[in-house]
């Protein structure tokens, strides 16, 4: 199959390994090698002069003295690591429940029998009231009003009812968040599924929710970082966690050093987290791209 | 291939007299039409002529406005509070987009409805799923997501997930519509292999050569009810009503 002029000859390339122009191969390898130099450059130019206008700003001593004190660090950080634990425990104990409330709540709103119209209409409420008040707001409000009711069998311990209140705060938002996934799910999964003869449970079950969760689990983690700071909102009912321990360290001796050791320990725990949610998204978006034909 | 030709005894399904609307539009105006078992029989029809609608309808994907579906002379599909569940049992229905489970691998995929509803133990489930799979040629994928798959291999998936059911009637929706070109082929020897079987098959398609080839009977909607019909080389070849002839020509460009 000679073309016109005769030399070209289609040759048969499948199989064969993949071909680079040797001047592009290095081509690109420079370019790389020229973008990380310029990156790096870059970096440490921005570095160096912020620290230097930084540094020659006339209140830097000041500022040094009250927010980065390296003895008011270390005298503080034990106490604050103590202090922290608890926050690490209510986060622990709100978090599953806050997936529960959040789940039922979606699949409730999700229920189209006419018998429970009461329920449906309860979760749609419950999310509205709780998605609009502040949470520092519930956790005042249950923290404070409930213990004074005296009620009888309900507990008096304000550190539990700031548990329930940032659960039923958090729980609206994460409800929100499960109706996406569930939405996102496109209708003929479900329509496969019930021609399968699976009953509606079933196909909620079995083909919709785990298609569901998948989908919104980044936005979910987002939810928990955010959670992992707002344990700190439970301060303002007196538990020592680790906020308040940083205040009482930090009115000790008008030094608010121990306010940024609180702020490392809050980063620590939650960069992780972010990018564990990060990689999570990225996996996902790749297996998106690979299956782009459904 | 004759012996399922001479289908005899009381429809598998009845169609009668159906009525249905989306809104003002009326899709299906009384429709009738019986499938006997062991026959394919192939819908064809310009797009919106009802195809889709009346397979979606037999299986309760859609409730009818009037009218009514029996199948197996038993279960009427369109009694007010029909068990669509059961009725869903008997009735495989393969898609367009296949609409496999993106989640589930191919085993699961196949094995979900007889586990889950027909309450089979999952190893049982699990020897069908892979027979039927080497039967299709997809042995090998079985442990693969669907979305490693061509088109083909998932709408196969799809006929072996209906199939593992061991449903009384195969209903397909132009399943070879979404399919490029090349691979419409395998999709199609498929159905010839369920065919030759003695499946009892209703099928919308475009394929017309494959419609004459495989089916026992075409019918050509046209306004919501059956236009003509009669055996393929009857219907294609000499149609006797003008819109018939009409829709073969265009077809034919």
């Amino acid at each position: 199959m000679t073309v016109a002029g005769g030399d070209h000859v289609a040759v048969d390339r499948a199989g064969s390994a993949p071909y680079v122009d040797p001047a592009r191969v290095r081509y690109r390898k420079r370019h790389a090698v020229r973008s990380a130099a310029i990156g790096i450059l870059s970096l440490l130019v921005t570095t160096a002069v912020v620290i230097a206008v930084v540094v020659r700003t006339p209140g830097w001593p000041a500022v040094q003295e009250t927010f980065f004190n390296p003895e008011e660090f270390a005298a503080s950080f034990p106490e604050l690591v103590e202090a922290f634990w608890l926050n690490i425990r209510i986060f622990l104990i709100a978090e599953p429940l806050i997936l529960i409330v959040g789940l039922s709540v979606a699949l409730v709103r999700r229920l189209r029998n006419p018998l429970f119209l009461p329920l449906r209409l309860l979760a749609t409420v419950y999310v509205d009231i709780f998605r609009g008040v502040p949470t520092l707001l519930v956790i005042l409000l249950l923290g404070f009003g409930v213990p004074a009711l005296d009620l009888q069998g309900a507990p008096d311990n304000v550190l539990v009812w700031g548990i329930v209140a940032l659960v039923l705060s958090y729980g609206a938002y994460v409800a929100e968040v499960f109706r996406a996934g569930i939405d996102s799910v496109h209708p003929s999964q479900r329509m496969a599924a019930r021609s399968l003869g699976l009953s509606e449970w079933q196909t909620n079950r079995y083909v919709v929710l785990p298609q569901a969760v998948r989908n919104v689990t980044p936005p979910l983690l987002n939810d928990f970082i955010s959670l992992q700071k707002d344990t700190a909102l439970v301060s303002v009912l007196g538990p020592i966690e680790v906020l308040r321990q940083a205040q009482i360290d930090a009115s000790f001796n008008f030094n608010y050093t121990p306010y940024v050791a609180a702020a490392c320990l809050f980063i620590a725990l939650t960069i992780p987290m972010t990018r564990f949610a990060d990689w999570l998204q990225a996996r996902q978006r790749r297996q998106r791209g690979m299956g782009a034909a459904t | 291939m004759s012996a399922a030709r001479i289908s005899t005894g009381a429809p598998m399904l009845r169609i009668t007299d159906v009525w249905k609307a989306f809104g003002e539009e009326s899709v299906l105006r009384g429709i009738s039409l019986d499938v006997r078992q062991h026959e394919v029989v192939v819908l064809i029809g310009a797009s919106g002529s009802g195809k889709s609608t009346l397979l979606r309808c037999v299986n309760g994907l859609e409730t009818v406005d009037a009218g009514t579906i029996l199948l197996d002379g038993d279960i009427d599909v369109t009694a007010f509070k029909a068990d669509l569940d059961r009725v869903r049992r008997r009735v495989g229905i393969v898609f367009q987009s296949y609409n496999l489970f993106p989640h589930l691998t191919v085993l699961d995929n196949v094995t979900l409805g007889p586990r889950k509803v027909l309450r089979e133990p999952a190893s049982s489930a699990e020897d069908r799923a892979r027979t039927l799979l080497a039967r299709f040629g997809l042995l090998e994928k079985a442990g693969d997501y669907p979305d490693r798959l061509s088109g083909g291999q998932q709408q196969r998936v799809a006929i072996v997930r209906a199939l593992a059911m061991s449903p009384e009637i195969l209903l397909f929706d132009e399943i070879t519509s979404a399919l490029d070109p090349l691979l419409v082929g395998e999709v199609l020897d498929a159905v010839r292999e369920l065919k030759s079987e003695g499946l009892t098959i209703l099928m919308a398609t475009h394929e017309m050569s494959f419609a004459r080839d495989v089916a026992d009977r075409v019918c050509f909607l046209s306004g919501g009810v059956v236009c003509e019909e009669g055996p393929p080389d009857q219907v294609l070849g000499a149609p006797r009503e003008p819109l018939t002839r009409a829709f073969l020509a265009h077809l034919l460009g």
